[in-house]
């Protein structure tokens, strides 16, 4: 019976409770360390384009992340974030996607922005906060953002993009909306995928957001990459109960848990997530469970808060090499050549690095543009002022100094 | 005495105030075993055990709502946000909550027993996310105290006198100073009252006002002054709710004149409440318009931080103006 509390009854005479951990929400997993299709699992559908196209973007980022990780100490740029040890949770899920679907990332998914397109010269730009920035030198380093790839810019502030996502979704799926039925008629033509850290699904807006998509239908792919840590603080003393996967069984979304090493894993159920979203309108909720190989940051020193034990155990399960390790047995890929393209993009990352630095700061207006659509009067006075401040003290303001009209 | 950072003479008023009382609580982000991300807590837990020190999960409002309800049951809940740009979502627990318990209830309940810190400000290359000021969004706020202290010295006098003080109260700390020198601290326990402005030098042409990371731009402009011949009276605020008209209205009565700067952007800045106040109370003593030196009011950027910061230059160019009226 249903009643108007929206819950079927199932009475019981029995006084007992449900214990927190009652769940236990298995985890979908394809391909061996070793690289073969494990015994009753099947692999998905993946052509073998986009299964090459799915690790050349893993090697490109491990590349860059290698390279930027280490121009950070050389004090080239400010700060550096990597995605070590979930390159395969966060390409395979972005390969699952039509190009035009929306990303929401938090700001470890730099590997979904290259698959879809963001050049290494739109990296460099933005790592070194130069001219060519699409956010025109504003925000830190790794903040990356495209209109034009349909991948939202990062904020710092953790978990906004969650319910903001749920919004975004609902607007994707009005246009599939019948005016007289309230009904989806069609298919739903692109949907929006959204990470989070298994940190931020302790805020309030990922609570907020997974319940707005429940409650509506919103067509949106929740993925939640739990990697053990949110910076210094383990999962332990992050949340109780079966993950974060029992958060959406909890709001009435579908779920299913991945092993975020495993490519094919991952791109199979990011594909299924899709053709629910599109079919039913609803959200789905994915949970990767991976291991950050690396530091938080470069700001961070993980030493401090896990032994060295612990890393070994969980570089020893690389993403990348397991991947490969099917490319090869599939005759997809071979040694030398994959050798032999590594050094040719390190040699391209090396270059563009050395561009990007030389290249200019934003000019001066930059500072006061988009704040508005266009700048209100008070900050067109202060604007004026900092100009007029700026030409009579030019060797104390160099960057722009010289580029004042 | 003992040489101390900013951050060891914090962790030395949180030691104090967790041997005193055996119900007193750190929590927030990453406190815990690490210390938190800037290490104001490094130590603590291994003294104190996890039951008193620890990690909450990575939620703002979940720990300024445990913060209330702990401080409520009477316990010294000593809670940190990361940054301060990471206040917000707990906006509503300060706000509504923290700030209103003692009216609501008429004085049956209340949070006196909070303490809040946060990192705040820029010069780190922090960008939008990792710079901000938020002093003045609290200001707007009665039932809370706001502290920001300028040195080791006044970090630990200054928070031991906010855990001691009954109202909940928001302590700022300046994070480009952390560690960016060290001063004469005492190593027992001292308090340095709440409320109350500090006159660093006198002076008698301008009175030049900041707090927190801010003073030692004011000091950098002054000096630069005193080499053109004007005479600076230098004045820390130290507290921003409640704040020290008297201290600055009598020094603008002698010096005839105020220079403001803060980090934050000038709109609405805390800045603006000060000049209108002290407008009114110094009308006939003025002799040129009180000048503030403020951020602009965009977001704090990242390439451009440099012409965006009210720097010493600026200060010491709205002195000159102020000066040359
Ligand atoms: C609202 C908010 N609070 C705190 C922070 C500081 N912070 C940045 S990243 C981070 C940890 C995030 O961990 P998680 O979500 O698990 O993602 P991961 O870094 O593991 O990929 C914290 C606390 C922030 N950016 N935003």
């Amino acid at each position: 019976m249903t009643n108007p509390n929206n819950i079927s009854l199932n009475i019981s005479h029995a006084l007992e409770f449900i214990d927190g951990h009652a769940l236990n929400i298995p985890t979908l997993k394809i391909l061996s360390e070793d690289g073969d299709i494990l015994d009753g699992a099947t692999a998905p559908d993946l052509n073998k384009e986009t299964a090459l196209r799915i690790y050349s973007t893993m090697r490109f980022i491990r590349l860059l992340d290698e390279r930027m990780q280490a121009a950070q100490r050389q004090g080239r740029i400010s700060f550096y974030m990597q995605c070590l040890g979930e390159e395969a949770a966060i390409t395979a899920s972005a390969a699952a996607l039509k190009q035009e679907d929306m990303i929401m990332a938090q700001y470890r998914e730099q590997a979904a922005l290259h698959y879809r397109g963001f050049s290494l010269e739109q990296f460099m730009n933005q790592l070194f906060s130069n001219e060519k920035d699409l956010g025109k030198g504003r925000q830190m380093p790794v903040h990356y953002g495209s209109n034009e790839l349909h991948y939202l810019t990062i904020s710092s502030p953790l978990g906004t993009q969650i319910p903001q996502a749920t919004g975004y979704a609902y607007g994707q799926k009005l246009k599939h909306i019948d005016a007289q039925s309230g009904e989806l008629s069609s298919e739903i033509d692109n949907v929006t995928i959204c990470y989070f850290g298994e940190g931020a699904a302790s805020e309030g807006d990922f609570h907020a957001g997974l319940n707005m998509a429940a409650v509506h239908k919103a067509p949106v792919l929740f993925f939640a990459r739990n990697n053990g840590y949110a910076i210094s603080t383990p999962a332990d003393e992050q949340f109780k109960g079966d993950g974060i996967a029992s958060r959406g069984v909890g709001y009435g979304i579908k779920t299913i848990r991945v092993d975020g090493a495993d490519t094919l894993a991952v791109y199979a159920a990011t594909q299924k997530a899709r053709e629910i979203a599109v079919t039913t309108g609803e959200p789905v909720l994915i949970e990767s469970i991976a291991y950050r190989l690396g530091a938080h940051s470069t700001s961070d020193d993980p030493s401090g808060y896990r032994t060295k034990d612990e890393e070994a155990e969980f570089k020893s399960n690389c993403p990348v090499a397991r991947f490969k390790a099917w490319l090869l047995k599939q005759g997809w890929l071979n040694e030398e050549e994959d050798e032999a393209q590594k050094d040719k993009i390190r040699e391209e990352i090396l270059a563009a690095l050395k561009v990007a630095e030389k290249i200019q700061k934003p000019a001066l207006e930059e500072l006061v543009s988009d704040v508005y659509d266009t700048p209100i009067p008070a900050l067109q006075k202060q604007y004026e002022e900092l100009k007029e401040h700026i030409k009579q003290h030019p060797d104390a303001y160099p960057i722009t100094a010289g580029r004042i009209k | 005495m003992a040489k101390m950072n900013m951050l060891h003479a914090i962790n030395s008023a949180l030691d104090i105030t967790m041997a005193e009382h055996p119900q007193a609580c750190i929590f927030g982000e990453d406190v815990g075993y690490f210390g938190g991300v800037f290490r104001a807590t490094s130590g603590l837990q291994e003294k104190y055990g996890k039951h008193r020190v620890f990690n909450t999960p990575l939620t703002e409002q979940g720990i300024l709502g445990f913060a209330n309800g702990l401080a409520a049951f009477g316990a010294p809940a000593l809670a940190e946000i990361q940054f301060a740009d990471y206040i917000f979502p707990a906006f509503d627990q300060i706000v509504n909550e923290s700030a209103k318990f003692r009216y609501r209830s008429g004085n049956e309940f209340n949070v006196g027993n909070l303490t809040i810190r946060t990192p705040y400000g820029g010069g780190i290359a922090g960008g939008l996310y990792h710079s901000q000021s938020p002093e003045a969004y609290f200001a707007h706020t009665p039932g809370l105290k706001l502290v920001v202290p300028r040195n080791p010295y006044q970090a630990k006098g200054l928070l031991r006198a906010c855990i001691k003080d009954d109202n909940p109260v928001i302590f700022f700390e300046p994070k480009r100073l952390y560690r960016a020198s060290t001063g004469e601290v005492p190593e027992g326990d001292y308090t340095i009252e709440i409320g109350k402005a500090e006159v660093v030098k006198e002076g008698k042409d301008v009175t030049v006002l900041a707090w927190g990371a801010q003073m030692e731009i004011i000091e950098q402009a002054a000096s630069k002054a005193e080499e053109a011949g004007i005479s600076c009276e230098i004045i820390d605020l130290r507290s921003i709710l409640p704040w020290d008209a008297e201290t600055i209205a009598k020094s603008v009565t002698k010096t005839g004149r105020l220079v403001i700067s803060h980090e934050a952007p000038i709109t609405n800045g805390f800045g603006a409440e000060i000049a209108a106040t002290i407008q009114k109370e110094c009308f006939l003593h003025l002799e040129s318009p009180i000048e503030r030196v403020c951020g602009l009011d965009t977001p704090y950027p990242l390439a451009l931080e440099k012409e965006y910061v009210p720097d010493a230059l600026k200060v010491f160019a709205a002195i000159k103006k102020s000066v040359e009226f």
